[in-house]
């Protein structure tokens, strides 16, 4: 075995240096290598999310998207259009109501308002109950479907609403509602483009 | 040193989660599927393999006294490495993971292979060294992952076969513990056999 190199001041500041430098010039340029994948998976995941609310469409949502400050958080918007025609509008909301604490979902809105379909983003809900409110889990985010919140009340039946609520995640539940309203709501006070 | 025995203590002599002990964090944090699971133990041995190599082939040049700083540095890169590519090609395996892959850089399993058998052996046994000891790993979690899986969603690798939602503590952190507990009595009954 070779000797090792005495522990002077010199030779540990040089060692250090050495080491940090090799270090980060690697992963300099691994980051330059896989910024471009990278940028472009999490675009396909937004469009295949927009994808699932919205009717079909022929633009790009992702390109054309606008943002609004609601309730210390903020909203994005999708518009889908089918030749240079409003569609839809996928809308990326959240609520700080959860059972977990804040999730989000992706509500997608026709032009008069009317719920075309949800599906959700990210969650930490309890797995079993609260996130039966994700469409591979249970269908029960499907009775919001085609509803209007003009004359659908997005409260759960214990609250004096309309929507079932998820049995045992009535936390879960309202704080879905919460993040619907939240962007309906915003959709019809000038967040509709 | 034997270097088939080298390999292979990883599994059962030594294995890092069931013997050692170490690396607990992420052994029950992402073990709630069999693929979580794999993917996780697959990330670290590629860490380990990767920093054990490094870390004998610099092992003469680097002073005493600022060895773990080095190391420490060493394994950060890898584990950031790791991270950058998971992100660009498999991102959805990187979303279950994504809170657990940085916390490699502290999981005693990779900075304990580099300070008590890379630093002292050949590049060549720290490389087998790493690959067993990360396979040894990626094993327990796998198994971990499984019964879990099985118990608590009745499904394993994502292939559903019950129906609903099987016993649910043994997706949450309890079952973790519970499932962790008789592994480790089983690993134990074999050792003292072949001992």
């Amino acid at each position: 075995m070779a000797n090792k190199k005495e522990s002077t001041f010199v030779s540990m500041v040089l060692t250090l240096f050495i080491v940090t430098f090799v270090a980060s010039a690697a992963l300099g340029y691994l980051y330059e290598l896989t910024k471009g994948p990278i940028e472009a998976s999490k675009l396909t995941k937004q469009t295949n999310a927009i994808m699932q609310v919205v009717p079909e469409f022929d633009n790009e949502p992702g390109n054309e998207s606008y943002t609004m400050d609601v309730d210390g958080g903020i909203l994005e918007f999708f518009p889908a259009k089918k030749n240079g025609e409003l569609v839809g509008t996928a809308i990326s909301t959240f609520t700080n109501k959860g059972f977990g604490g804040t999730f989000k979902i992706m509500v997608g809105l026709l032009p008069d308002g009317t719920i075309h379909n949800i599906s959700v983003l990210e969650h930490k809900e309890t797995p079993g109950l609260g996130d039966k409110m994700q469409k591979n889990k249970s269908s029960w985010s499907v009775q919001f479907n085609g509803k209007n919140p003009a004359n659908f009340q997005l409260k759960v039946t214990k609250d004096g609403g309309d929507v079932d609520a998820i049995t045992a995640s009535t936390i879960s539940s309202r704080a879905f509602c919460d993040a619907v309203v939240r962007a309906y709501n915003a959709y019809m006070e000038g967040g509709k483009k | 040193m034997n270097q088939w025995k080298n390999l292979t203590k990883g599994f059962f002599k030594e294995n890092p989660v069931l013997v050692l002990l170490l690396g607990m964090c992420p052994t029950l944090g992402v073990t709630t599927s069999a693929i979580n699971g794999l993917g996780m133990g697959l990330a670290t041995t590629f860490v380990l393999v990767m920093s054990n190599l490094v870390v004998s082939l610099v092992k003469s040049q680097i002073p005493d006294k600022v060895r773990i700083p080095s190391f420490i540095v060493i394994i950060a890169s890898f584990v950031t490495m790791v991270e950058l590519l998971m992100q660009a090609y498999v991102p959805a395996l990187f979303e279950q993971l994504g809170l657990f892959i940085p916390l490699i850089v502290v999981n005693c399993i990779v900075l304990g292979r580099a300070e008590a058998f890379a630093s002292k052996n050949n590049t060549f046994s720290s490389i087998i060294d790493g690959l067993g000891m990360g396979l040894g790993f990626a094993m327990a979690l796998t198994i971990l992952g499984g019964i879990r899986e099985i118990l608590g969603s009745g499904s394993i690798f994502g292939w559903k076969f019950i129906e609903g939602d099987g016993m649910l503590v043994f997706v949450l952190a309890p079952g973790a513990f519970i499932a962790l507990g008789y592994l480790i009595v089983l690993i134990n009954k074999i050792n003292k056999k072949s001992a």
